[in-house]
């Protein structure tokens, strides 16, 4: 009797020790481990992803979660420089970067800096490079005429599960007609591109042809040959050359052809992707992506992971020579003129939850993690100077920090449109003043965002044409230049601007109560809650009473659609690295309740708009910055926005990761990476080794007080006996 | 029998159908055609065009329940419910509204659920019972009240506690299993195991108080005293005697539980990243996916509806006095 509880928890033991030894190979690989022996001696990064992407084709992916993968297979003609900053456009699959030419109607040329409304037509001419190919692919698989082999008619198709029960695969070479046939696809009835509404009223003939498409084929499924099918705004002009003709000028137009919309897409694999049965199997481009860039998706299972293997076919691509001053001591250009890719396979894993993400990095199954709200103390210090750096276990273990300020913008908007806030009145105009020097920006900051961000002076970022630093940049509204740096002017200032929009002590003198004033947010978290009140302290310090109207995120996107909301938190994140793509989201053609775009506030003031359509089609220039300095002043003047502040990213590598200088505009920098898959490997043995000892004392003590009871009952009823 | 559970099946539409309105309502009270559009086709720079166009693909663009510009059984055929419920009834899920195939997604992710959810309820039926048998042997023992103390700790602790615990200490502390992750095959089974005790534990306390009740119930019974009177060992009245009569309620308890296998466990999979049916139905709420949301509310009603019929029959294979379809 005796033996039976011991034995069950030897047979306990076993068990576990059993399901670990299969993939596990005993001591040479943690117990621990997520991942196969195998895997784990190849040259693979593993890092993860936490939501799984919608859109794998690049005409609909428009999101952070896909472009992480779409940026690594397909290839648009342009694409970020790597390390210099601000950012550059240079080519990746073009031999340049294409400069318009500007026409007139009777078909004239003119000259680049043409006014706006003598261009009729605006053409880019885009040459790719000859000799890129695609990955391979059962779409290219040639038949006995050189004609793709699955899409030969008559041609019965294999039994088939996945793309891998086709047994041919082949490529071609990539040509200019594949990028035309992309642009065209942007029309496509059934695939409902973000952005066709947006690009229609640039690209010459999008819409009409999306109307015909739809009226043609807007009922049927299957095959849509967009061969046959003429868009004047994009044509071929040879094998390795097309052209994009805009109807009205829109220098920030070549942006776009660093993202993934103008990735090329071949006619063939939209075919086979059409043949029967597809399908039912869930194979098409959105979840099976083509490219020629310098990874292919091998395993696609977004519920678990996501694989990316090198590209055979994949021409190179040297690491750049040149980069900012601190990229040589950063050891950056260590790489210089080597061939790209240097990492063979991309393992994304599914992590939903960011503990278990945290722990996998720091037992070294993940190469790269950014630093939770919750781990933010345990990895990071701050030094007297208010740099951050890793804390002294994080450097024990080699990890390092990369910071790097995102283009983008976090801010409390105030709607224009609102009879108390808006409005362009002196009385609105310094109530929100006050409210913008009152808000103390800095302290958010720091409570919230643990220091993780850069105090906003203006909607444009670091790293953007036209963002100044120091003093020049200052907002002079809410800050004022001591001991070197700006700083928030004192509270007296904004009580002082409150009497002047007629609230003295914030006391609304029609009611003689608190003025009272409405924030609209979404609660997205247990955070938020500690968010509000603290929110509300500061409205406190002005003597108003601030209002918290949260909801969820479509009754708060359906207020702003209406122009109902009077305060609400809004941020904006780079389309590309043109100052025209924050500015425009104060100009009054893009306001959020007359025209359904991105002006959340609703901001209108006719001076800073004819400002701004100058200024937009200027290339970056002094005349340019002088311009945006004009529209800046007159927007902190305004304060349709408590301007808020630029996020950081933190992010932590271990030190068997190379190349870890942060892009936040480039998404293909997978390639740049290199890695010592040698000492991951000893070092996750070394931080793994699995501990027997406590759970086999554990089991003891449990089976302990058992065995006496049963001892006990075994005596006693011996003597009843 | 058969009579009886052709009268059950035929209930169940009803409820089936039921089910499928509130779900239709509760999901369109809080969300609208145009909400869905947006969310799939991304916030920045859609056109209220490029919103009608995905409406009218997806068959969102006619009224919700009740099409008042149609003429005879077209004001009920031409709406959003029709269309989208018709086919639920022959269990054609459709596509997602994300584009995906429903039922293959359904089917490539009940594995990973079942994998899971059958070791963990074999292991805590066994474990559950035969601790309660054990204890209610050794009723008013020291190991009784401890026992009891422990499962009372066990019932009262959240099982999200038990997760992250069961992380912290089986895979960062102890270093002895994945803290995450999942993969096919026998590899698998370092990626359960963890999962498997967790939900073994987190469930282990309720059972265990249950079943040992259910045991000193029987155990107070003529037919047990007189079994110990003829001077049978504890082991063979309690396996023999006290646990078959004892069957009926531990089987409402067990049957009932069977559909939430299959449909996984919500906060169980997210944080173990299991690719599972319960992972997926918390995908599809995120992404209000209408269409994938409804095909698992519908699958999940359909279950219990299974669930309560096998109940049913179990009863009738575990007491032969009770006999299915006569009153």
């Amino acid at each position: 009797m005796m033996c039976r509880p011991v034995g069950l928890g030897i047979v306990l033991v076993g068990l576990m020790a059993a399901s670990n030894a299969y993939g596990a190979r005993a001591m040479e690989h943690p117990w621990n481990s997520p991942y196969q022996a195998l895997e784990a001696s190849t040259v693979a990064l593993y890092t993860v992803f936490q939501e799984r992407p919608k859109h794998l084709d690049p005409v609909s992916s428009y999101s952070e979660n896909e472009a992480q993968f779409t940026a690594q297979i397909y290839e648009p003609p342009l694409q970020y420089h790597f390390l210099k900053r601000p950012y550059q456009l240079i080519p990746l699959t073009a031999t340049d970067i294409p400069q318009p030419q500007n026409y007139a109607a009777d078909g004239q040329l003119l000259t680049s800096n043409a006014p706006d409304s003598t261009v009729a037509r605006v053409v880019y001419r885009i040459t790719i490079q000859p000799g890129i190919m695609y990955a391979p692919h059962p779409a290219f698989a040639e038949g006995a005429k050189g004609n793709p082999y699955y899409l030969e008619p008559g041609r019965s198709l294999p039994r088939f599960d996945s793309l891998d029960d086709f047994s041919r695969v082949g490529t071609r070479e990539l040509v200019a007609a594949d990028y035309v046939h992309q642009i065209k696809r942007l029309a496509h009835p059934h695939l409902h591109s973000p952005v066709a509404g947006f690009l229609s009223t640039y690209i010459l003939g999008l819409n009409e042809l999306s109307e015909t498409l739809l009226s043609e084929h807007g009922d049927t499924q299957g095959f849509l040959d967009l061969r046959r099918y003429e868009l004047p705004g994009a044509r071929v002009v040879n094998r390795y050359t097309f052209e994009i003709v805009l109807q009205v000028k829109y220098p920030q137009f070549v942006y776009w052809l660093a993202m993934p919309f103008f990735a090329p897409v071949p006619w063939e694999v939209e075919a086979f992707y059409a043949l029967p049965g597809m399908a039912a199997r869930n194979i098409n481009l959105d979840w099976h992506p083509l490219g020629t860039g310098p990874y292919m998706l091998r395993e696609n299972n977004p519920n678990r992971r996501m694989v990316l293997v090198r590209n055979p076919n994949y021409r190179g691509e040297p690491y750049p020579r040149e980069g900012e001053f601190e990229d040589v001591a950063q050891g950056w250009l260590r790489s210089a003129g080597t061939q790209m890719p240097f990492i063979d396979e991309i393992h994304f894993m599914l992590e939903k939850e960011n503990i278990p993400e945290w722990n996998k990095f720091l037992q070294g199954y993940y190469d790269s993690s950014p630093i939770a709200s919750d781990g933010f103390d345990q990895a990071i210090r701050f030094t007297p100077e208010g740099a951050p750096e890793v804390s002294p276990v994080m450097q024990q273990q080699g990890i390092h920090l990369a910071v790097a300020t995102q283009p983008s913008v976090s801010y409390i908007g105030f709607n224009m449109l609102d009879p108390v806030v808006g409005g362009a009145s002196a009385q609105a105009r310094c109530l929100r003043q006050a409210l913008a020097v009152a808000i103390d920006i800095e302290e958010m900051i720091s409570i919230f965002n643990n220091g993780r961000g850069v105090t906003a002076h203006s909607p444009l970022p670091p790293g953007i044409f036209g963002y100044r630093e120091g003093r020049e940049g200052m907002n002079p509204v809410t800050h004022e230049w001591r001991d070197g740096r700006p700083q928030r002017k004192p509270l007296a200032v904004a009580q002082r601007l409150l009497s002047k929009a007629g609230y003295p002590s914030g006391v609304n003198p029609q009611t003689g109560d608190p003025l009272t004033l409405y924030l609209d947010a979404t609660t997205t978290g247990p955070d938020m809650k500690s968010l509000f009140n603290w929110y509300r302290k500061q409205f406190q310090k002005l003597g108003i009473e601030l209002v918290v109207r949260s909801t969820d995120y479509n009754r708060f996107q359906d207020k702003m659609r209406k122009g109902d909301a009077q305060i609400f938190n809004w941020g904006w994140n780079a389309d590309y690295t043109d100052p025209e793509n924050f500015l425009f989201l104060l100009y009054s053609r893009n306001g959020k309740a007359k025209y359904q775009g991105e002006n959340a506030a609703n901001y209108e003031n006719p001076r800073f708009d004819a400002l701004f359509e100058r200024m937009r089609s200027l290339p970056n220039s002094p005349a340019r910055q002088q311009l945006i300095n004009e529209l800046l002043a007159i927007a902190r003047h305004d304060a349709p926005w408590i301007w808020g502040f630029h996020p950081q990213a933190y992010t932590l590598n271990h030190q068997w990761v190379g190349n870890t200088k942060p892009n936040m505009m480039a998404r293909n920098t997978l390639k740049y990476r290199t890695l010592d898959p040698a000492l991951r490997a000893a070092k996750q043995l070394e931080w793994n080794r699995p501990r027997l000892v406590p759970p086999l004392l554990a089991i003891a003590l449990f089976l302990c007080p058992l065995l006496v009871v049963l001892k006990q009952r075994r005596k006693r009823l011996a003597i009843l006996q | 029998m058969i009579t009886y559970l052709i009268r059950r099946l035929v209930y169940s539409v009803p409820i089936l159908f039921g089910v499928n309105i509130i779900t239709f309502a509760l999901f369109f009270l809080v969300n609208s055609p145009d909400q869905m559009a947006r969310k799939q086709l991304g916030e920045h720079r859609v056109t209220m065009d490029a919103v009608e166009k995905w409406k009218t693909e997806r068959g969102y663009n006619v009224p919700l329940l009740w099409n008042s510009t149609s003429t005879g059984t077209g004001r009920v055929r031409d709406t959003v419910f029709y269309a989208t419920s018709a086919r639920l009834f022959s269990f054609n899920f459709g596509q997602s509204d994300s584009g995906r195939d429903i039922g293959y997604d359904i089917r490539e992710r009940m594995g990973p659920s079942l994998a899971i959810a059958i070791p963990a309820l074999i292991i805590q039926i066994l474990l559950a019972t035969t601790l309660a048998l054990f204890v209610s042997v050794l009723r008013g023992s020291r190991l009784d009240r401890w026992t009891t103390t422990v499962c009372v700790g066990l019932m009262s602790v959240s099982s999200l506690f038990f997760i992250m615990a069961g992380q912290y200490v089986m895979a960062k502390l102890l270093r002895l299993v994945p803290i995450s992750g999942y993969a096919d095959g026998w590899a698998m089974a370092k990626f359960v195991l963890l999962p498997v005790i967790v939900q073994v534990l987190a469930s282990l306390g309720a059972n265990v108080r249950w079943y040992r009740t259910v045991f000193l119930e029987e155990n107070a019974k003529d037919y047990v005293r007189t079994a110990r009177a003829k001077g049978l060992s504890d082991a063979t009245v309690m396996l023999r005697h006290v646990l078959r009569n004892a069957l009926l309620p531990l089987l409402t308890n067990i049957v009932v539980i069977l559909p939430g296998l299959f449909l996984g466990s919500l906060i169980t999979e997210s944080f173990f990243a299991i690719p599972g049916l319960g992972s997926y139905t918390i995908e599809a709420i995120q992404n209000q996916d209408f269409a994938a949301v409804r095909a698992m509310v519908f699958l999940g009603s359909l279950l219990y509806i299974v669930g309560l019929i096998l109940t049913d029959i179990s009863y009738a294979w575990a007491d032969p006095r009770i006999r299915l379809g006569k009153a």
